[in-house]
Order: structure tokens, then sequence, then C-alpha cells
């Protein structure tokens, strides 16, 4: 039976269109408006062209903010994503304690962002937080206020803690697909337990693994508000991720100007990226398919 | 619309991105195709390759931008030639 056609069906996302367009198309037209005006408040602009893209490209904070951030996504992924497969594979398969393990594992991604902030701000307190109070009992000097090393080390456990849930349950759901018989035809083979992984339990679960990792190099890369609650951006900036600088430079120094501009960019990078998972992603189901 | 601080420049902008997208549409109803494999060994369509040349030009515009720095409307004519390329072979 021949199915038939019928793109009328596309009006029924006008409804969607009409919400996209409020939050985020006019919103994002605004910004591109803004990035090539100057604006002293009382929303008066004057023409500026192509001046603070430029300022911007040129600006070392911009491409600081941006190294830091490539760093913070780069260390959490690679944290993360062994990790969590790690995790996954070691839950158990059925029955209770595989249920209960789901349940234990999805809390920390029910938590609301700026509640993780608190939490691993009051954490790592030295006065009154565990993590802080013990280390500085043994010896070991950990004050994220003033240390450098000691700030990335929190927000970096602190997002490995959060997310390393979401990784693992999706590596789990991926182990879950695989049938039996690969297994049972591995044991005949007599293939060893990193051949197993290797060979079926890993290109099974790429599918996932491309979501998992599109997912949480996105989040980290959008990040703000745990950051920002624990260091604030500090000590000086060593913390400062992108779109901690760019609150700061829209809201706290009103330079709507470059802001916008560095936003548009922001954007694109984040627009390239994503793209680039999204047909890798596509492209891997289709092959499989 | 005072709110959002048109410009004449940025309208602009935006009327040809908006045209391109209903002529692509208007071209996708009234000539369907099938997508095809190009050297980047993924498969696309009308649609697909307008975005890889938009996403590009803008990167390019930025590139000449950063880089150049100057006479910027030539970033247009590389950003022409690149539509040109992608168009023919992605």
């Amino acid at each position: 039976m021949e199915k038939t056609v019928n793109q009328k069906a596309w009006f029924l996302v006008l409804p969607v269109l009409l919400l996209v367009a409020f939050s985020a198309v006019i919103p994002l037209m605004t910004v591109v408006n803004y990035s090539v005006q100057d604006t002293f408040g009382n929303n008066q602009f004057f023409w500026a062209g192509l001046e603070w893209f430029e300022e911007m490209l040129r600006s070392e904070r911009m491409w600081d903010a941006l190294g830091r951030q490539l760093m913070f996504s780069g260390i959490i992924l690679a944290i993360e994503i062994p990790l969590g497969i790690f995790v996954a594979l070691n839950m158990p398969k059925s029955g209770f304690w595989s249920s209960f393990c789901l349940v234990l594992m999805s809390l920390p991604l029910l938590i609301p962002w700026n509640v993780v902030g608190t939490i691993w701000q009051i954490f790592g307190r030295v006065d009154i937080g565990l993590l802080g109070y013990t280390l500085d009992a043994l010896g070991i000097n950990y004050n994220y206020t003033q240390d450098i090393l000691a700030a990335w080390v929190t927000i970096i456990v602190m997002d490995v803690w959060h997310w390393t849930s979401l990784v693992a349950l999706l590596a789990f759901a991926g182990l879950k697909s695989i049938p039996d018989a690969y297994y049972q035809a591995a044991k005949i083979d007599q293939a060893s337990r990193w051949k197993v992984f290797c060979f079926i339990e890993l290109p099974k679960m790429m599918g996932v693994l491309m979501i998992a990792i599109l997912l949480r190099f996105m989040d980290s890369f959008m990040i703000y508000t745990e950051p920002f609650v624990v260091t604030g951006g500090g000590p000086g900036n060593a913390t400062t991720l992108l779109s901690i600088d760019l609150v700061k430079m829209a809201l706290g120094q009103f330079d709507l100007g470059p802001a916008a501009a560095f936003s548009i960019m922001y954007f694109l990078v984040i627009l390239l990226i994503s793209w680039v998972f999204y047909t890798v992603m596509t492209n891997l189901e289709k092959r499989e398919g | 619309m005072d709110w959002m601080a048109w410009t004449w420049p940025t309208a602009i902008f935006f009327a040809v991105i908006a045209s391109l997208l209903i002529t692509f549409t208007v071209l996708a109803i009234k000539f369907p195709e099938t997508p095809r494999t190009g050297i980047l060994r993924i498969e696309t369509t009308r649609g697909d390759r307008l975005f890889i040349t938009l996403l590009g030009s803008a990167f390019i515009n930025l590139a000449w931008l950063g880089i150049v720095g100057a006479q910027q409307p030539y970033a247009l004519i590389v950003c022409l030639i690149y539509a040109a390329a992608v168009f023919r072979w992605v």
C-alpha cells in the first residue's frame, strides 16, 4: 500500500514556531541589532558598524574566557564519559537493585543548578563545610576562594557529581538494548572481557554515547549558575567562563554593544558544534539503521 | 518595534535571510528532491546546503574581520565562492 503524504500536517507545528519566535528568534534579532550600535541607556542607539565585533575579536579577555571554557568542557567530558560508562557496566542489570541504582543515580539530576552550587559552596567551606573542614584537618591547603587550583577542582568535581549520572543512565540504556545473542557468541569464541567491551558493548553504545557527549558538551559550554554560585568567577578571573564573562559585560558594565557581539560569536560556535554532532549522530544511525 | 533598536542594515540582513528561507521552502515543495552525498560524506538536501553556506559565511566574515580587518564587503565575495562550492560539491 502506498503511503499518502500530507504536508498540511506542518501547520500543526505553527504554535511551536510562534513560541520559539517569541522566546528565541525575536530576542536574537534584537541582539544582532544591538551588536552594531552603541547606547548610553535611555533606549537611544548610535550606529557603530562592525566596531564591537572587531574589538571582541581582538579582546584578550574573550579569548581567555574561551580558553577556560574549552578547558572546562574538555576536562569534564574526559572524566564524565569514561566514568559514566564504567558505572553503567557495573550496575546490576535487573531486579530490585537495578531499579534502586537507577533512582539513586537520577537524584543529582533532579536538583536545580543554583541549589547544586549552594550545596558545593557550603560543602567546600573550610569553617563549616564537611569537605573543606576535613581537607583542612588533614593538612591539605584547600580554599576555593583564594586558590586557583582548588577553585577549578571544586567546580569540576561539582559538575562530575551533578552530571555523571546522566551519562551512566544513557550508557545503561544502550547496554540494555544489546541482545543476549551477542554475548553468547562472544562466549563461544572465548572472547575476553576487554574484547567484549571493545567489539560489542562500545559499538552498540555509540549512538547514546554521542547523545551524551553532545548534551554534556552543550550544557558545560553554556554553564553559568553552578560556578557562579560557588566561585563567582574567581579567584581573580580564574573560573570566569564564557557565560559568566558575558553576563558581567552585559549586565554589570552595561556594555550592550560588545556583549551583543560576544553573544553572537558564542552562539555561532554553539551552532557549529551542535550541527557537527547532529550530523555525526544522524549518519551513525543511518549506517546502523 | 522601537525597543528592538532596528537599523536599516540589520533589517536588510534579516530580510535577505527570510527571503532565502522562503525561496528554499517553495523550491522544496515545488521540486522535491532526494538527498545526495557529497565530499563531506553526509547526505544533504538543498536546505542543508543553505544552512552550511550561511553558517560558514558567518565564520568567513568573522575571520576576515579578525585577520584582514578592512574592506569587509570583499568577504562577501569569498562567501559567494564558498556558497557556489558548497552547492556544487557538498
